[in-house]
C-alpha cells in the first residue's frame, strides 16, 4: 500500500483531459505499472479510449438501481481495458439535478472499503471541470491523490482554470500533503503557447511538465474509441505521451504547493507577452461601433 | 370555560369538557372535509386482510415510520462515553437539538453536545469558518478534555473534509495543536444510529492509536493481559455498563470499557451540575491498544471498529446482544477463556437462580407468540432468549438489519423447534410490522415507545424493550445482560403477560371466572 502513486488529473472542460489522461495512462501501463482509472465526471467518459466504449455500468447508477451503495460489489463496477487497466466510472446524476459532488465522495469511499486500491501501482483521478464544490476536492483530500496534473493550454480560460484549481490544492496542502505536480499543456495553437504555459507554470510556483504538441492523429484514435497508445503505437505523439509518462512517474515527491495569483495578474501575464494589449480604461465596456464613433 | 386558575384541569380531562367536544366536532364537520365514518372503517378494514399486506410488502420507493434514527445520533452516543468529552456536530443547529432531546426523553437527563451551527452561507461557500470559530467556542466555553467531531447530512454533500478542517483550525489557535481533535465522517443518510457509533468509536482508536492524524508517532503495541470491551449502541447502557463491571469485578478480570456513557447519563441530584461524568479516560482509549483481546456485545453496531483493531493485532470477539442463559453462558466462558480467569461461584448462584424463575414461569410463556422489531443485535438477543423461554419470535423485523443478520436470524430460528413458524424481516418498517400484525397476530409485541401506536391499531399488547423508551421512566437504569439482566427481561414480559390475563378477566360476574389472586 505505501509504494501506491495517487495522481488526479484537472482542468477546464473540453481541454482534452480525459484524453491526455487516458494516452498517459496508457504510455504508464506499457512500462509495466498497474493502473486503475477512477473517472469522477458523471458523464463517465474518462475510461472511454481504454475500454473502446463509454463504461455504462457507474457505480452511482448500479447503486441507484440497487437500492443502495452497499449492496453492490467491486466486480460489479470494475472494468478491465488496454494492458489491463482497470477502470471505474463514479458517474453521477442527469444535468441540473442531485449532487455530483456527493457522487464522488460515495464513489471513492466505496472503492476504498472495497480494496479496490489493492495490488495497483498508479491510482489516477480524472476530475471534470473546475473544483466546483467540495466533493470534487475528495481526490486532493489528504491521503488521496499525492500530486495534481493540470490540463490547460495557451487560452486565456483554461490558464484561470488552472489557477482556479491552484488556489483549490492550497486549500488542501497547508493542512494535508496534497501538492501541484506540475502543468500539462495541451497545445491549441493559440499565440506563444509554450511561453505563456512556461510564465503561469513560473508564477505558481511550478514547472510546465510537459507541452503536448497538436496532432490529428488523436482524433483519429479517439474516432475509434482508442488511445493513441494503442491505435498508432510507433507514431510521433505516442512517444510524446511516452515522454510524459515518464516524467510523471519520475516526478514522485517532487510535487510543490503552488502559489495562485489574482485575475488581475493573470492579465498582466498576457499583456506581458502581448496576447492582450493594454486597454485604456474608458474603453472597457463599450461595444466596437461605439468605440468607432 | 371549564378551565379556571383555582381548580387547573389536566388536558386529558379539559378535552373532554363539553364545549371542548363540541368545538372538535364542528372543526370536523366544516373543516376537514373527511371521507364517511363508513368509508374510513371500510378502509381500516381493507387494511388489515392479506391483500393490502401483499401490496405493503410490494413498496418500493416509499418508507413508513422506520424503525431506525440517524448516524450523527449512534456519533452522539459513542462521544459521550469517553472522559471529559464534548461531541461536536458539525452542521445545522436542529440536528443537534434532536440528538440531544431523544437523548434526554430517553435517559431523563440534560445531554450536553454542540454543533458548528451552520446556515445558508456555510452551505454555498463551506463549513471551515464554523469549524474554526466552533472549535475555539467549544474549547474556551465549556473546558472539554477533548472534542470528537463529526458530521451531519448538510457537510457531508457540500464535502467539508474533517481532517483539513481540524488541522486548520489548530493552525489559526483555534485551540492548542496537542489538543484531541478526533472526528469521524458520518453522514445521516448512509446507514443508521448503530453505523454512526461504529465510525466514531473507530474514529477515536484511529486517532490516540495510529498517531494522531499525522501529529505523533503510531503507538507501539505491547500485548498486555487487559481485555476492551465495547458496548455498541444501547439503550440500556446505564444498566448494562455497571452490571458488565461488576460481573468483571467478581471474576477478577482487568478491563477498558470503550466509549463508557453509563455515568454522564445517570448523574446524581446533589447541587452540582456535571456536564461531563466518567467515561473511559484519554489514557485508557491510547493503552487499549495493548489489550489482549476487544470484546463487542454488538457484532452490526461495531462492523468496522472490530476489523481495525484486530488488524492491530488483539483477538476479537462479537456477541449479538447476548440475553439468557444460553448467551450469558457464552459470553462468561469466552471472557473465563481468553483472561483465564475462573467463573466465580456468585455467578454460578445467580445462572442456578434466573433457571429457577425460568421454570417457576414457564407454563405463562412456553408457546406465546412475540413479534420483535429494534437494532439487529438486539432482535438476534431477544430472538434468542424466547427461544430459550419455550416461545416463538414469530415476526423479528430490523430496518437497519441487512442480508447479513436476516441470514443469523435464520439459523438462530433453525436451531429450535419453536423457531418452525418464525420469520426475519431486514430493511422493512413498522407500517409492514403493522400489516404483519393484522395478518398473521402474535400475543405480543416487542419494541421501542412507538410502538404503542401499533398496540392501539392491532390491539397487540407492547412491552416495551428498546431504544428509545420515552414513555416509561427509568428503564435504562436496569441491565438486560448477564442473568440478572436477563431476570429483568423475564420479569418485563411476565408482568405484560399477567396485566393481560388480569384485563381479560376483569368484568365482575361475567369474565372474572379467574380473576385471581395468584398466578
Amino acid at each position: 500500500m505505501s509504494d501506491l502513486r495517487q495522481i488526479a488529473f484537472y482542468g477546464k472542460g473540453g481541454i482534452g483531459k480525459s484524453t491526455t489522461s487516458q494516452n498517459t495512462l496508457a504510455a504508464l501501463a506499457e512500462m509495466g505499472q498497474r493502473i486503475l482509472i477512477v473517472g469522477c465526471d458523471p458523464k463517465a467518459d474518462s475510461t472511454r479510449l481504454i475500454l473502446h466504449a463509454k463504461a455504462q455500468d457507474t457505480i452511482l447508477s448500479l447503486a441507484a438501481a440497487a437500492g443502495s451503495v452497499e449492496d453492490l460489489e467491486l466486480e460489479d463496477v470494475m472494468k478491465v481495458g488496454y494492458r489491463d487497466i482497470r477502470c471505474v466510472e463514479s458517474g453521477g446524476p442527469e444535468p441540473g439535478v442531485g449532487c455530483a459532488g456527493r457522487g464522488v465522495i460515495t464513489s471513492i469511499n466505496f472503492l476504498e472499503e472495497e480494496g479496490a486500491y489493492e495490488d495497483i501501482d498508479y491510482v489516477s483521478y480524472d476530475v471534470l471541470g473546475d473544483v466546483v464544490c467540495g466533493g470534487f476536492a475528495m481526490p486532493i483530500r489528504e491521503n488521496k491523490a499525492q500530486e495534481i496534473y493540470i490540463v490547460m493550454s495557451g487560452e486565456m480560460m483554461a490558464m484561470y482554470a488552472a489557477n482556479n484549481i491552484s488556489k483549490g490544492i492550497l486549500k488542501y496542502a497547508n493542512s494535508g500533503g496534497v501538492r501541484l505536480g506540475g502543468l500539462v499543456c495541451n497545445e491549441r495553437q493559440t499565440d506563444k503557447e509554450l511561453e505563456l504555459a512556461e510564465a503561469l507554470a513560473g508564477k505558481l510556483g511550478t514547472k510546465l511538465i510537459h507541452f503536448v504538441p497538436r496532432d490529428n492523429i488523436v482524433q483519429h484514435a479517439e474516432l475509434r474509441r482508442m488511445t493513441v497508445m494503442e491505435y498508432a503505437p510507433d507514431s510521433k505523439q505516442a512517444n510524446e505521451y511516452r515522454q510524459l509518462a515518464q516524467k510523471i512517474h519520475n516526478n514522485s515527491g517532487n510535487g510543490i504547493i503552488p502559489t495562485p495569483i489574482t485575475m488581475d495578474e493573470l492579465e498582466d501575464l498576457l499583456m506581458a507577452h502581448g496576447i492582450m494589449k493594454q486597454i485604456d480604461e474608458s474603453q472597457v465596456g463599450k461595444t466596437a461601433a461605439e468605440i468607432a464613433a | 370555560m371549564s378551565q379556571n386558575a383555582e381548580k387547573v384541569l389536566d388536558h386529558f380531562n379539559l378535552f373532554r369538557q363539553p364545549e371542548y367536544v363540541e368545538l372538535f366536532e364542528n372543526k370536523k364537520k366544516e373543516f376537514e372535509f373527511a371521507e364517511s365514518d363508513d368509508k374510513v372503517e371500510e378502509v381500516r378494514e381493507w387494511a388489515k386482510t392479506w391483500e393490502y399486506r401483499e401490496k405493503n410488502f410490494a413498496r418500493e420507493a416509499l418508507t413508513v415510520n422506520p424503525a431506525k434514527a440517524c448516524q450523527p445520533l449512534g456519533a452522539v452516543f459513542a462521544a459521550v462515553g469517553f472522559e471529559g468529552t464534548i461531541p461536536f456536530v458539525h452542521g445545522s443547529q436542529g440536528c443537534v437539538a434532536y440528538y440531544r432531546s431523544h437523548f434526554s426523553r430517553h435517559f431523563k437527563e440534560p445531554s450536553s453536545c454542540v454543533s458548528s451551527s451552520m446556515t445558508e452561507d456555510a452551505a454555498v461557500f463551506g463549513g471551515l469558518s464554523n469549524m474554526v470559530d466552533g472549535l475555539a467556542n467549544t474549547y474556551n466555553m465549556y473546558q472539554p478534555k477533548m472534542i470528537s467531531v463529526s458530521t451531519t447530512c448538510m457537510a457531508e454533500v457540500i464535502g467539508d473534509d474533517l481532517n483539513a478542517f481540524i488541522k486548520t483550525a489548530k493552525e489559526k489557535g483555534s485551540l492548542p495543536a496537542e489538543f484531541d481533535v478526533p472526528f469521524a465522517h458520518t453522514p445521516a443518510f448512509v446507514g443508521s444510529h448503530i453505523t454512526g457509533y461504529d465510525n466514531v468509536l473507530k474514529g477515536i482508536l484511529w486517532h490516540f492509536w495510529d498517531g494522531k492524524a499525522g501529529t505523533t508517532a503510531p503507538l507501539t503495541r505491547v500485548p498486555n493481559e487487559k481485555i476492551n470491551f465495547i458496548g455498541g449502541f444501547d439503550g440500556y447502557t446505564v444498566g448494562n455498563l455497571r452490571e458488565v463491571k461488576r460481573i468483571f469485578d467478581l471474576m477478577g478480570v482487568e478491563y477498558t470499557i470503550l466509549a463508557d456513557n453509563s455515568d454522564v447519563w445517570d448523574t446524581p441530584t446533589d447541587g452540582t451540575f456535571r456536564m461531563y461524568d466518567g467515561g473511559t479516560t484519554l489514557e485508557e482509549t491510547a493503552n487499549a491498544l495493548h489489550a489482549k483481546a476487544t470484546i463487542s456485545m454488538q457484532e452490526f453496531s461495531t462492523e468496522k471498529t472490530l476489523p481495525f483493531i484486530a488488524e492491530h493485532g488483539q483477538e476479537t470477539v462479537a456477541f449479538n446482544h447476548p440475553i439468557g442463559v444460553k448467551a450469558t453462558d457464552a459470553f462468561l466462558m469466552e471472557i473465563s477463556r481468553i483472561t483465564g480467569k475462573p467463573i466465580p461461584e456468585a455467578l454460578e448462584k445467580e445462572r442456578g437462580r434466573l433457571v429457577d424463575a425460568i421454570a417457576d414461569s414457564t407454563a405463562h410463556i412456553h408457546g406465546q407468540k412475540f413479534a420483535i422489531y429494534g437494532d439487529p443485535d438486539l432482535c438476534l438477543g431477544l430472538a434468542a432468549f424466547l427461544l430459550e423461554l419455550g416461545a416463538e419470535p414469530t415476526h423479528v423485523l430490523a430496518t437497519n438489519g441487512g442480508k447479513a443478520w436476516e441470514k443469523k436470524v435464520q439459523e438462530l430460528f433453525d436451531s429450535s423447534p419453536f423457531g418452525k413458524n418464525c420469520h426475519v424481516y431486514a430493511g422493512k418498517d413498522l407500517w409492514h410490522m403493522r400489516s404483519l400484525l393484522f395478518t398473521e397476530p402474535v400475543d405480543f409485541l416487542i419494541g421501542n415507545t412507538y410502538g404503542k401506536y401499533l398496540e392501539r391499531d392491532t390491539g397487540t399488547p407492547l412491552i416495551r424493550i428498546g431504544f428509545p423508551v420515552f414513555d416509561r421512566h427509568h428503564h435504562h437504569r436496569y441491565p438486560v445482560w448477564g442473568y440478572q439482566g436477563a431476570m429483568n427481561v423475564l420479569v418485563w414480559i411476565l408482568d405484560k403477560i399477567f396485566d393481560e390475563m388480569d384485563k381479560n378477566t376483569i368484568v365482575p360476574a361475567k369474565t372474572d371466572y379467574s380473576y385471581d389472586i395468584i398466578r
